[in-house]
């Protein structure tokens, strides 16, 4: 039989301290839908499960003149539902809102997928297009790292003992700048990404692009920055010539695996698919973003 | 004749009498039932593929204070080989006992080696890890070709292929060969102008019921033992159970649950011989339920395929030859549907010369279960694939080439008899003028039609019809309700007794309260026992006339029944059922009326389906736009559950068609056993499926009806798939078309 302890701190110290000093093999819990699911294929191994959402901000999304702050363990189904968040990082939105199913998303948050660190993550390629910064609490005091940073590797993090996740900061977007989420299904949803890309994009009053931002997610153990798209398309009009080089750029830059969800061939070339055409739809919504 | 019929509520759409208790959670599920002094069965399943077991020491779990039973293949009386029919097909009896638990040979990944009872789930499956096994593991035989290969690794040292002109003389994993024919397909290709020839392939599916399977099973030495299953037939469960372990048919009391779910899949047992063993040792009441994991690996699925077909046709469109070579996966034991492949491939159409051999072959895969229509949708995807590309070569339209060779009545069949009267060229004729074939192919789509063929099956059926002394009364059957069967029952009998159908109440009674019925498979269970209940309730409508004609003291010629009222037609009194059911006691006790049958004369019922698709030419990601299915019913008793029958086998044919498919990787172990990766279409990815019912009687049964249920599944794989051919404008041979298949086509430049 497996023994759980269970807690919910209501300050990031309680947490820091719960997690810094137990012995047990310890856990973080948001929403707990990742969680719990890796909690039922062990069997016979006590832990300590800290749960996070009590603690204030946790669950809180505020933005202002200079960023969009949003609380880890906030479910999606909140967070899908704000206009003003939806109106600034459409991108994001989108990604959040393709987690799991609708009862999935009452529990489900931004924190907990980034955390979990799948290669499939869906919102992770649109943080990363976003610009998002990880705060990050624990034992030896407050840290910030890059989301590109965060993810180690499949189902790592760079988290260490005692550290939590307290903070997701996206920048505020600048005029005409917009972003866009795909990711590629056999199905219409409830599944997971086969290859995604997120990508933000920024034109100049001209319809030149002066920043672009392009993250593909599971064709590799992490998502990454596709730095050859923002060189192909900062300083040009983005014409159908360069959204082909971008998919050959997202394309190359991906390095996928067969397996029971799509093979490597598949991956690679629709991943460039969903690169250019998430582009393309940043640009678009960029285009009417003021 | 049942077409001039009017009928009263034959035809309606009346509320399902078990349609409140299923959606309020009320209904009781395989795994709803408990008894006093219940344990838990949990089952230990082979790792690997393909193993011989060198050791199998259940000691130390035996030894274990939370076990209380452990049961392995030794724990079945000696059985030999015997052939039974169980469910849809027929069951080898040694087979059947080494399935449920292996003996020396593990033949797939997840096949059960033992099981044990024990005070707690939990405690039950940590027990497994205490029974030691050792494996001399071989090589997996996973695909048809490596079945068949020159030096493959045999599954059955002992099996000789059956049904050879010569007999075999060495061993093979192919367990039997079958011939059909008619006419002479040399001489008809020799006159052919145009012929198309290909191979098509279809992969291992499941049945994907919602509800795993589940039962509970007392085992009694005074008593009948009880068995509770979920079960499209607890008779055949009862037959099963009573071969394996040797048990009397009154000694073992088999109850059916509510069923979310079976589709062939749940003919068969995998649990209730195990838990009766369990039951026996332990003298407890003993539980067992599969894991969505359990159900996908060792339970179903669908036969693999590999069809070579060949058709020749003049250049006006007459069909002049059909040749056909099955190779169907039997998974580990022999037993595929390759026969119905064979005898349905061809049956949609009236040709001269025809020839079709198959072959079962087994693979280190799980037995395979019958599904909807069991062999047809395989085999019928190859020929209606070729149908469509010979109709394109000769330049015809899709219908009118179908219209042109359609089956009727009078159409010799390849496997014996002359066809009655089939609803084949209505079916064609209503597809034709369907708003969605008159519709234009949208920009970027591709459209696809097929025909489908099943038989249908009669059978065994026996009802009880009991009337209380207030006019309201119970239908007793034993069919299990899969598609809203209890509902039509309710129908008949109302039709017959002239009563509102919401007095009788259905249910489906356990195997001491009837005689033995056939397993609900077959599209039998409306057709069979819905005359069962025609036969009971005439059988009522007689007892009324005679209690009534006793009290008016006329003969019960001098009476008659119209309407739930008794006529006196040599007087003018009357009396209505309910008034004739309260004066019973006086007319000498209460009533009630019975209709043992074995149904003859099932009527095929044919299909058309229209499918439109857009194929996102960059990702090979295909959408189902607009699809039509259209079937003959024969009479469509409820006509929301024929509707409801026809929309779930074009969905599950969708699914077949697009995106199932059982994913192994080289140590032939299943990589994809839940639903998230064995893809079955969702809501959202599917338009609503529009019906049309053909109605062309079946002389056979008092209403005209034919079973639905199958062929509902048959055409979608060819109909889709052709859509998929014409949006991408290369010729599919091999289904899935998943996404990554689709690409691959697309960028191969065909």
């Amino acid at each position: 039989m497996v023994a759980v302890t269970y807690h919910a701190p209501t300050s990031v110290d309680e947490a820091v301290a719960l997690l810094a000093s137990s012995d047990l093999p310890s856990k973080v819990m948001a929403g707990g839908t990742d969680l719990i699911i890796q909690m039922q294929k062990l069997v016979g191994d006590a832990r300590l499960i800290v749960d996070l959402k009590k603690i204030e901000g946790m669950q809180t999304v505020s933005i202002d003149a200079e960023a969009l702050r949003l609380g880890p363990s906030l479910c999606c189904a909140k967070l899908t539902r704000r206009e003003d968040v939806k109106a600034l990082f459409p991108g994001l939105v989108e990604a959040a809102y393709l987690i799991g199913s609708s009862q999935v998303q009452g529990r489900a948050s931004v924190g907990g997928n980034l955390c979990n660190a799948s290669p499939a993550a869906d919102t992770i390629p649109a943080l990363i297009a976003n610009r998002a910064v990880c705060h990050i609490a624990g034992p030896e005091g407050e840290r910030s790292v890059p989301v590109e940073d965060f993810v180690t590797g499949v189902g790592r993090n760079c988290l260490t003992a005692g550290e939590i996740l307290t903070q997701i900061e996206l920048p505020r977007p600048s005029a005409r700048t917009s972003d866009a989420y795909l990711r590629f299904i056999p199905r219409t949803e409830m599944d997971i990404a086969v290859a995604s890309a997120g990508a933000s994009i920024t034109l100049d009053d001209d319809g030149i692009c002066r920043d672009a931002r392009l993250a593909i997610g599971a064709v590799a153990p992490t998502a990454i920055i596709v730095a050859a798209a923002s060189d192909l398309l900062i300083g040009n009009i983005i014409t159908p010539d360069i959204l082909a080089a971008v998919a050959d750029a997202a394309s190359s830059a991906s390095q996928p695996i067969s397996d029971r969800r799509g093979t490597a061939e598949f991956r690679r070339h629709v991943v460039g698919v969903l690169a250019k055409r998430a582009v393309s739809i940043a640009a678009e919504r960029a285009r009417e973003a003021v | 004749m049942s077409e001039a019929r009017q009928f009263q509520h034959i035809g309606q759409r009346t509320i399902r009498p078990d349609g409140f208790d299923k959606v309020t959670g009320r209904a009781n599920y395989g795994a709803d039932f408990r008894l006093p002094g219940m344990i838990w069965g949990k089952i230990l399943r082979s790792p690997h593929a393909h193993a011989k077991i060198k050791k199998l020491d259940v000691s130390k779990a035996e030894a274990h204070p939370d076990v209380l039973a452990v049961a392995t293949h030794q724990d079945f009386p000696s059985v030999n080989s015997e052939a039974f029919a169980a469910g849809e097909a027929m069951m080898d009896v040694l087979d059947l006992a080494r399935n449920v638990l292996a003996d020396k040979k593990v033949l797939y990944h997840g096949h059960a080696i033992a099981a044990i009872a024990a005070t707690s789930e939990a405690a039950a499956a940590m027990a497994l890890n205490l029974i030691e096994v050792e494996y001399e593991v071989l090589p997996p035989v996973m695909t048809i070709d490596a079945a068949l290969a020159e030096d493959a690794p045999l599954l059955h040292e002992d099996m000789m292929t059956q049904g050879l002109t010569e007999p075999a003389t060495t061993p093979s994993n192919v367990a039997s060969r079958m011939e059909l024919k008619k006419g002479d397909v040399a001489s008809g290709f020799a006159e052919a102008d145009v012929i198309v020839e290909r191979t098509y392939e279809t992969p291992t599916v499941h049945q994907g019921y919602i509800e795993p399977h589940a039962t509970v099973v007392r085992y009694d030495d005074k008593a009948p033992s009880l068995v509770w299953a979920s079960t499209q037939g607890h008779f055949d469960v009862r037959a099963s159970v009573s071969k394996l372990l040797k048990m009397k048919l009154g000694q073992v009391k088999v109850i059916a649950s509510e069923i979310g779910g079976g589709f062939g899949g749940k003919t068969t047992v995998y649990l209730e011989p195990v838990a009766m063993i369990l039951s026996k040792k332990s003298g407890r009441p003993v539980k067992m339920i599969m894991s969505r994991e359990e159900v996908f690996r060792a339970s179903g699925p669908a036969s693999a395929s590999r069809s070579h077909v060949k058709i020749g046709a003049k250049q006006s469109g007459e069909i002049v030859a059909m040749e056909a070579t099955l190779h169907f996966e039997a998974g580990a034991f022999k037993g595929s549907p390759m026969g119905p492949g064979c005898m349905t491939i061809f049956t949609p159409y009236d040709v001269p010369n025809l020839f079709v051999e198959g072959y079962d072959v087994v693979v280190n895969k799980a037995k395979v279960a019958a599904y909807r229509a069991p062999g047809a949708p395989q085999a019928e995807f190859a020929a209606e694939m070729a149908m469509n590309e010979l109709a394109a070569k000769l330049n015809i339209d899709p219908i009118d080439f179908r219209l042109l060779n359609a089956a009727k009545e009078g159409t010799q069949t390849i496997y014996g008899p002359k066809l009655k009267e089939v609803g084949l060229v209505e079916c064609l004729e209503a597809a034709r003028r369907s708003p969605h074939y008159q519709s234009p192919v949208g920009e970027g789509c591709g459209r696809g039609l097929a025909a489908g063929f099943w038989f249908n099956i009669g059978g065994q059926s026996s009802v009880t019809l009991n009337l209380n002394p207030d006019g309201t009364g119970t239908i007793i059957e034993g069919s299990p309700d899969i598609g809203g069967s209890r509902a039509s029952m309710q129908m008949m009998a109302a039709e017959v007794l002239g009563i509102e159908p919401n007095r009788l109440n259905p249910i489906v009674a356990d195997t001491e309260t009837l005689p033995y019925n056939q397993t609900t498979g077959g599209s039998r269970t409306t057709f069979a026992t819905g005359m069962a209940v025609i036969e009971a309730a005439e059988d009522v409508v007689e007892q009324l006339k005679q209690r009534a004609a006793s009290l008016w003291n006329v003969t019960a010629e001098q009476v008659d029944y119209k309407n739930g009222v008794v006529l006196n037609l040599a007087g003018d009194d009357q009396m209505t059922l309910a008034q004739i059911c309260a004066s019973a006691e006086k007319t000498g006790g209460q009533i009630s009326g019975r209709g043992n049958v074995n149904a003859r004369g099932a009527g095929p019922s044919f299909a058309v389906h229209l499918c439109d698709v857009k194929v996102d030419q960059e990702t090979g990601k295909t959408d189902v736009v607009r699809y039509t299915a259209i079937q003959d019913a024969g009479k469509a008793i409820h006509p929301s559950y024929v509707e409801g029958q026809f929309q779930g086998g074009a969905v599950q044919g969708i699914g077949w068609a697009l995106n199932e498919e059982y994913v192994y990787n080289s140590d032939g172990i299943m990589e994809n056993a839940g639903f998230l990766d064995y893809r079955i279409p969702l809501a959202s990815d599917l338009p609503e499926i529009e019906t049309i019912i053909v109605e062309v009687p079946n002389t056979f049964h008092p209403f005209g009806v034919r079973g639905v249920g199958e062929t509902g599944i048959v055409p979608p794989l060819g109909a889709v798939a052709s859509a998929v051919s014409d949006a991408i404008d290369r010729p599919v041979t091999k289904i899935p078309c998943s996404p990554p298949h689709v690409l691959s086509m697309i960028l191969n430049q065909g």
